[in-house]
């Protein structure tokens, strides 16, 4: 019982409908006039860290930042 | 997986007389009324411990949900948030028109109940005289049988926000890579980028 609903182009270039709809709203910030294009972008600022965990260990973890490195 | 599918709606539909099927409550089913508790709970526990109050469950600390009304309500409740803010809360408008990716939807108090996902485009929602446009990036709408409209968006801007010249710059720019585009994901992402400054081209001269 194969789905023969149409897919979205970017379904079958193996995006996801998140990583799509990070991509539109990053366009339109982008398109925005001053004061409001700095403040959409300071707000979508991110800075976080990951760890993979192998036999119950942290790895050594990874620092995904928007923020420039003092 | 999809071969028990169609075994299980046959058997379903073929057996009632037979055998006792196993219904299941559709949503709009389930009693809006939360404070009196679930029934069932209570009647189990009083059995088992008739001298303690039964716990209020988490479904009793929640407001019900707006029920249906019997007869077309005149205007339509609208909850238009975005992630950081809401910008329209319970808003009683007369009409939303929504970018559905089937086209523009119009939504009206008494629409069939509907969720429709959104692409980059015009949102305009219609108060009396009033009508107030704004850009969404994407999202999606729930509409409920209680005219209650749920619109969710990512980026809703008001279009006097929007810097025409960088949605010029922004388009010519994905159009050359769109034809300059190699492998799927780039043509993909090209085709976005064209999308998004061609509806925001269409919204701020339409």
């Amino acid at each position: 019982m194969a789905s023969t609903a149409a897919v979205p182009f970017w379904r079958s270039a193996g995006m996801t409908y998140i990583t799509y709809s990070n991509i539109c709203a990053n366009l339109v910030r982008n398109c925005l006039k001053e004061p409001f294009k700095s403040e959409a972008i300071s707000r979508e600022k991110v800075h976080f860290s990951v760890s993979r965990w192998v036999d119950g260990k942290p790895q050594k973890p990874t620092i995904r930042s928007d923020t420039p490195e003092v | 997986m999809f071969r028990q599918a169609t075994h299980r709606l046959l058997t379903r539909s073929t057996t009632t007389t037979t055998t006792t099927t196993i219904r299941r409550v559709f949503s709009t089913e389930v009693a809006t009324d939360a404070s009196s508790g679930d029934a069932a709970f209570i009647e189990s526990w009083k059995k088992v411990a008739p001298n303690i109050d039964p716990p209020k469950t988490p479904s009793q600390f929640m407001e019900p949900r707006p029920p249906t009304p019997s007869a077309l309500p005149s205007k339509l409740t609208v909850n238009f948030v975005l992630p950081y803010a809401a910008e329209l809360s319970k808003a009683e408008v007369d009409m939303v028109i929504v970018p559905a990716t089937t086209g523009q939807m119009g939504i009206l108090p008494g629409h069939v109940p509907t969720i429709a996902e959104l692409k980059p485009g015009l949102l305009s929602v219609h108060e009396g005289n009033d009508i107030k446009k704004y850009f969404i990036s994407s999202g999606f709408a729930f509409v409920h049988s209680n005219s209650y409209a749920d619109i969710l968006a990512v980026e809703a801007v008001p279009l006097d926000r929007i810097d025409p010249a960088q949605v010029q710059k922004g388009l010519s720019e994905f159009t050359q890579k769109l034809s300059s585009a190699s492998t799927d994901l780039d043509k993909a992402e090209a085709q976005i980028g064209v999308d998004v400054h061609s509806a925001l081209n269409s919204a701020l001269t339409g």
